[in-house]
């Protein structure tokens, strides 16, 4: 049994601990945007927030978020729906192709901007090397960044 | 009491109102619930196929709901004035749903704003006739009195073909063009007759304009006329409008599939969700078409939450409560493969089969023109090189998936496929079932890349959840996802030029093994008055496929290395070389001029850095690309893509620019990086830590413009992959003086850095 919150709410998990959260997120409490891509920290597709710390949860046992606040693209966006100012920056950049990794990719670009304000190339550089975007869409991610930059 | 027979038939019944409540519509896919409006029941049907034969009556089953109007195979209005395009191409990423529904509301003065797109089912009639007729007909422009026949036959062969293909960056040129402009021009006419009828009003006096007919000061919406218009016969060959009139087109219109691409509610396969449903994933023999020799799964079975191991003779699949269940269990089953002589495969034996082709096998000429034999004998100086490229995996970010469920003698399969048809008609094969009881729910795709044309891994989900019994969503890892693949082929590529005493070649030959498609990758449109390309097929265990931009791309790496060596040998600049060899190419030196000036070639740069150029024509667009690469650090880092293209219209600019981006770094990490190899007959690589791609911190910047020509409207969607490749080797030359004839750059040492 392990107890955690995903997106705010109280959540009492009855699977092996050693699940991964990812897994326990789409499989058990139907959270599908959050993407399997890799198994194995190497493409950032699934990337969630653990208490605020962007973390790759397709090899984060549920044992980990024991207690933890969760947060998966589901839960960036305002409690009236309004859309973080990262997911606006995605559409103004048309952003997405396939779209697959961008849940992951967001969640990245939430995660560096709650730390930084005011990232440079550098900055966005290391923060988002570990998202993979096979639509290649790099030049856009990097410009919605920055535009949701300045609107954080 | 409720029986089991009864609750089975409740549930059932629920099941069918829950599958005809599932509209594909743009709704459903972004998964905002139920379509508003629409009554359910017998839906009136009266509608008019502009293909040939009114096959409304089969077609409207399909796709319309309550007294929807189908009003040509491609269209629907609805009775509150919402007009529906209907998409014979599945997206992924692409941007398809968004331009293709574009050009058919351009045409038909429909109402942007408040349209709905629908995916096309996977039904026979639906197959896409255009795609047929430009693959058959090879583009060319059919006689007026041949042009009903033509139609007709093509029809037949779409559909005996199983068109329904999203592949060769076709769904503008072909759907777009020959399907959609005309069914909009066309639908817009019976709706302008219609209501000349209605209103007995002369039909030189109405216009329509988003989604209304109007007379004067007088309008009615679209819906008001439908009826009507659907018992009308429609013109075959409608009059289409001049670019210079368009009012969408040409616009960059924000695409339909964004926004929930942002918010996590996009539908891909991987998400599909059905009651009752396992998860189930798979290992395949590492050595394609090796099979399974023992297994033992005593242990994978005592497995909590495992539901089933099952020996499927060239795979194993484990079933269980959930993925990572599965997986874990998998990886506990003990498998021995059958051998055979492939286990002796390597990259070595292969490209030494690849070269005894070359050398002494029989060859089939593509190309031929003028004499090249005689050229070379005359020629005042021949210049060769070999060229070879590797493997390569899709490495769609979304891993194989699809759930299936067979029960009954039916089968419903959810999945993100290139190929709906012809996945429906495998698995009806597979199951030996008609194709009327197998039904293809499709969905997003998570990438495609030509990996998605193959139904594989579809046929491997059907497989399972028959044996299993339930419902089964099969997944296979990121590992299985690589070595399973069809991958591009590796090719060895031998090319021979005949130059006169200036260094131009007056002859060109080339020899390499495999063709897939299209033919024309292999020629050569600069002038040169002998050509001869001729390949020798060279096949090997490893199973191929199309891979973006398909046979263009090792041929635009080889033609654009080999003219920029010639160019070397010339003693002259790469960019001048080329612009003399097509002079007579208005296109083609507008698209190079517009790249090599948007990159300032020639200009100075820092000590490391250098240009590359490179031209390609593909899928009727041309595309230039100028990099610059820094060598300062060692290894190559590209820091700039400039690209011109030339589509002669792109419908959504900044679509086109996107699928510009797209492709640049898809060849950049097929460039730099990819490479697939086969040792003891497998795969060797696994995963993103061994096929390695480009990522933001080596991602360059890249800048595309668009330029507009008169000639007909060319693909996106691959263009953009062939150039770089070449252009960033040839710029590693220019920087290091090392030519790279062998892709990718990774194998190559270019000693520290300076």
């Amino acid at each position: 049994m392990v107890q955690l919150t995903v997106n705010g709410k109280p959540q009492t998990l009855d699977i092996d601990p050693d699940t991964p959260v990812l897994w326990a997120v789409r499989e058990q409490l139907g959270l599908n945007g959050t993407k399997f891509g890799c198994g194995a920290s190497l493409c950032g597709a699934c990337t969630v927030h653990i208490d605020g710390e962007p973390v790759r949860s397709c090899v984060t046992p549920l044992s980990d978020a024991e207690g933890k606040e969760v947060t998966t693209i589901e839960g960036i966006a305002a409690p009236d729906g309004a859309l973080h100012a990262v997911q606006e920056a995605w559409i103004k950049h048309q952003v997405p192709q396939c779209g697959y990794c961008q849940s992951g990719q967001i969640m990245s670009a939430v995660a560096l901007l709650k730390d930084n304000a005011d990232p440079s190339d550098a900055d966005i550089d290391t923060a988002m090397a570990g998202n993979v975007c096979r639509c290649g869409m790099y030049t856009r991610i990097k410009a919605a960044i920055k535009t949701a930059a300045k609107e954080v | 009491m409720v029986t089991r027979v009864e609750k089975k038939a409740a549930k059932k019944a629920k099941r069918a109102n829950e599958s005809r409540g599932r509209k594909w519509t743009r709704r459903s896919f972004i998964g905002a619930g139920a379509v508003a409006g629409l009554a359910a029941g017998g839906a009136l049907v009266v509608g008019i196929a502009i293909r040939p034969g009114d096959r409304t009556d089969k077609l409207a089953k399909f796709v319309t709901d309550g007294d929807e109007q189908l009003v040509t195979t491609w269209v629907k209005i609805a009775p509150d004035n919402t007009v529906t395009a209907i998409i014979p191409h599945g997206e992924m990423g692409q941007g398809i749903h968004t331009a293709l529904s574009a050009m058919l509301a351009e045409e038909m003065e429909a109402d942007w704003e408040a349209m709905e797109i629908m995916e096309a089912p996977a039904e026979k009639d639906f197959a896409n006739f255009e795609l047929g007729r430009e693959f058959m007909m090879g583009g060319a422009n059919i006689p007026g009195p041949l042009f009903d026949t033509v139609n007709g036959l093509m029809l037949k062969a779409a559909q005996s073909m199983d068109l329904q293909i999203t592949g060769g960056s076709t769904s503008v040129r072909f759907t777009g063009v020959g399907a959609m402009l005309t069914a909009g021009a066309a639908a817009k006419e019976l709706l302008l007759e219609a209501a000349a009828q209605q209103w007995d009003v002369p039909l030189s006096e109405l216009r329509a304009e988003k989604s209304y007919i109007y007379h004067g000061e007088k309008k009615a919406p679209f819906a008001e006329f439908a009826v009507t218009a659907a018992t009308l016969k429609p013109n075959l060959r409608p009059k289409l409008k001049a670019r210079s009139d368009y009012k969408l087109l040409g616009q960059s219109l924000p695409r339909v599939d964004i926004p929930a691409k942002v918010d996590g509610t996009a539908k891909f396969g991987i998400d599909a969700q059905v009651d009752g449903m396992k998860y189930g994933t798979v290992m395949a023999a590492p050595v394609h078409g090796q099979s399974v020799a023992k297994m033992d799964a005593a242990e994978a079975k005592a497995m909590s939450g495992v539901h089933g191991v099952y020996n499927m003779g060239d795979y194993v699949a484990v079933v269980a409560d959930g993925y990572w269940q599965a997986k874990q269990a998998l990886d506990m089953v003990e498998v021995e493969w059958t051998s055979a002589d492939t286990d002796n495969v390597s990259e070595e034996t292969i490209f030494a089969q690849y070269a005894e082709a070359l050398d002494n096998g029989e060859k089939t000429v593509l190309h031929k023109s003028g004499n090249v034999t005689k050229a070379m004998k005359e020629a005042s100086s021949v210049y060769e090189a070999e060229y070879r490229v590797p493997y390569l995996a899709h490495a769609c970010m979304e891993p194989m998936n699809a759930t299936a469920w067979v029960r009954d003698g039916k089968c419903d399969l959810w999945a993100g496929t290139q190929n709906p048809l012809g996945t429906r008609m495998v698995t009806a094969d597979t199951l030996g079932m008609d194709s009327e009881n197998v039904t293809v729910h499709t969905a997003f795709m998570g990438g495609g890349f030509g990996r998605r044309a193959t139904p594989d891994y579809t046929n491997q989900a059907v497989q399972v959840a028959k044996k299993a019994g339930v419902p089964v969503k099969l997944i296979w890892s990121r590992e299985e996802t690589t070595q399973q693949d069809h991958y591009r082929p590796s090719v060895l590529g031998r090319f021979k030029a005949g130059l006169d005493e200036n260094g131009m070649p007056i002859a060109w030959e080339s020899s390499f093994v495999h063709k897939m498609d299209p033919p024309e990758a292999s020629a050569v449109f600069y002038d040169i008055p002998n050509v001869k390309a001729q390949y020798a097929e060279s096949p090997t265990h490893v199973r191929l496929g199309p891979w973006r931009s398909v046979d263009h791309t090792q041929h635009g790496y080889f033609t654009e290395s080999f003219i920029d060596e010639l160019a070397v040998n010339a003693k002259m600049d790469g960019y001048e070389f080329r612009r003399k060899l097509l002079k007579d190419k208005p296109r083609h030196l507008k698209v190079l001029d517009t790249a090599a000036k948007m990159a300032g070639w020639g200009k100075a740069l820092p000590a490391g850095q250098a240009q590359g150029i490179s031209i390609c024509e593909s899928f009727m667009t041309i595309v230039a690309e100028v990099v610059t690469v820094d060598m300062s650090q060692g290894e190559p880092r590209v820091l700039h893509v400039a690209c011109a293209a030339d589509a002669g219209f792109a419908v959504n600019p900044d679509g086109f620019k996107a699928q510009m981006e797209s492709g640049i770094i898809y060849g950049l990490t097929a460039a730099l990086f990819g490479e697939i190899t086969i040792s003891d007959g497998a795969v060797e690589q696994s995963n993103f830590h061994d096929y390695t791609m480009v990522r933001m911190d080596n991602a360059p910047e890249i800048d595309v413009e668009i330029i507009t020509s008169d000639a007909r409207i060319g693909g996106a969607g691959e263009p953009g992959t062939p150039p770089i490749s070449p252009a960033v080797t040839n710029a590693v030359f220019k920087a290091t003086g090392k030519r790279i004839r062998e892709l990718p750059l990774s194998r190559h040492d270019f000693g520290a850095a300076s």
